[in-house]
């Protein structure tokens, strides 16, 4: 049955808990708030007036307020997350949006390094926290800024800035 | 042929109009308030030594003198959105506030949505719809890199929109950016006249007037729709609300807006039109050193 399996052509809400959960393998809206909070410390109250949708498997959607569910639509909110791995991934836009908020696994670049960053390379790091996806981010106009997803590994910080929003920035100084 | 000749009986400084036709546009980029503020957007340009003018009646607005404004921090953050300066005027007059319904019928590329989204502090509801996948591709690219949370997005033909899919029936406000001949846009692509041609003139304004209709019907009785086109055809515009303003409950409103303008046009080739066309604005490039613009206020029921 449709309800039972992930419909690509629409939006389906997440169920609150796992004792809700219909489509075997789909993330609840706990475990959502729990990833958020465990890997970057982002307070669950932060996503408190957002709702969290699944379309096509293990791509999941934040959106501000709620509407009924399903929803047959192209889009609803933004792109947040995706679940298919074992390991959980922020999006690039995401991490923009609510990254901001973060005070665990956030890593600091500096200036040089948030350009290569923001190119798609990759570059060794001084980083002594946990492997895995790490908010990067660096200053700017005075204050911290989160600029995209690495996967810090082997002592390396691998950009995953799809390539639609990668640039080279002009030279500030 | 001369398209622009069609218009000198509107314009009351015909040889200003055609030079600034002429001359190409400033880059202009708008500050994303989902993101940032104009003072943290204008500190990241001075870091960046980017030099910048902000414009006088908009102070999310800023022009730019860069050859290259993508390749700033700021639009990598997504702070900043490259938009025509005069097509930010119908976001302005629809104003959405926080928790409303908004429906923008033809919304992509997107910079008018999302700034809809941004008005309304990413704390409404904008349901953004386009008929062309492809153009909607830009638009989702766009509303995601502006932070935007609020916006549901559909594929479907504004003429005989169905609310079906939402759990509500009508919206509060609307902006119906209607698919038009784009003469106002010659600055920014000089061939914008290329294809130019009378029938087109007369089957877009077809569809812009069913388009609109659909809007009216879509909106609450006392909520607004905003119409705008950046073009200068009477077909489009006036004609357009004229037939309307007669075949739905609604009337044209009177709206604030510090660019100089020109009031909508009663009279055009021999067709007269509601005098409240007159609330209407008309924006000729000469006027504000912009692109051409048309927007129009519609209140909905009595």
């Amino acid at each position: 049955m449709s309800d039972r399996t992930n419909d690509g052509s629409q939006l389906d809400r997440l169920p609150a808990t796992a004792d809700e959960r219909v489509v075997e393998g789909r993330a609840t809206r706990q475990e959502v708030l729990d990833f958020w909070d465990e890997r970057y410390a982002v307070a669950p109250e932060i996503f408190e007036n957002y709702s969290f949708w699944e379309k096509g498997g293990g791509k999941l959607w934040a959106f501000r307020g709620a509407v009924a569910s399903p929803l047959e639509a192209e889009a609803l909110g933004m792109t947040f997350l995706r679940t298919r791995q074992e390991h959980w991934k922020p999006t690039t836009n995401a991490v923009q949006r609510f990254g901001r908020h973060a005070e665990k696994n956030v890593v600091e670049l500096a200036d040089a390094e948030a350009r290569r960053f923001v190119a798609g390379e990759d570059q060794p790091i001084d980083w002594d926290g946990d492997w895995g996806y790490l908010i990067a981010a660096h200053d700017l106009a005075g204050e911290r800024e989160p600029l995209g997803v690495g996967l810090f590994i082997d002592g390396e910080l691998r950009s995953q800035v799809p390539k639609g929003r990668r640039r080279e920035l002009i030279d500030g100084e | 042929m001369d398209v622009l000749e069609r218009y000198e009986s509107l314009v009351d400084d015909f040889s200003a109009f055609r030079a600034a036709c002429e001359r190409p546009l400033p880059s202009v980029v708008r500050v994303n308030g989902i993101k940032a503020t104009p003072e943290r957007a204008m500190d990241a340009l001075d870091d960046e030594g980017v030099e910048y003018e902000p414009v006088e009646w908009h102070p999310g607005l800023l022009r730019l003198d860069s050859t290259s404004p993508g390749r700033t921090w700021g639009a990598y953050h997504g702070w900043l959105h490259g938009q025509e300066e005069v097509s930010t005027l119908p976001a302005l007059v629809c104003d959405p506030d926080p928790g409303e319904r908004v429906w923008a019928a033809c919304a992509a590329p997107g910079g008018k949505a999302t700034q809809l989204a941004a008005l309304a502090g990413d704390e409404g509801t904008i349901v953004a719809n386009d008929r062309s996948l492809g153009r909607l591709s830009a638009l989702r690219f766009n509303a995601e890199r502006l932070g935007v949370t609020s916006m549901a997005v559909t594929n479907r033909d504004a003429r005989n929109y169905s609310l079906k899919p939402f759990d509500f029936d009508a919206f509060d406000r609307a902006l119906v950016d209607a698919p038009c001949s784009c003469e106002g846009t010659i600055r920014k692509n000089p061939d914008a006249l290329d294809e130019w041609s009378l029938e087109y003139i007369d089957s877009i304004a077809a569809t812009q007037e069913s388009i609109l209709r659909r809007a009216v019907q879509a909106t609450r009785s006392g909520g607004s729709v905003v119409y705008s086109t950046c073009t200068f055809a009477p077909e489009e515009n006036e004609a357009v609300l004229d037939s309307v303003l007669s075949a739905e409950d609604c009337r044209l409103v009177e709206f604030s807006c510090d660019l100089e303008t020109r009031p909508g046009v009663t009279e055009w080739q021999g067709e007269a039109f509601d005098e409240s066309v007159r609330k209407a604005k008309r924006i000729y490039p000469h006027l504000n050193d912009t692109g051409g613009f048309f927007c129009a206020k519609v209140e909905v029921g009595g």
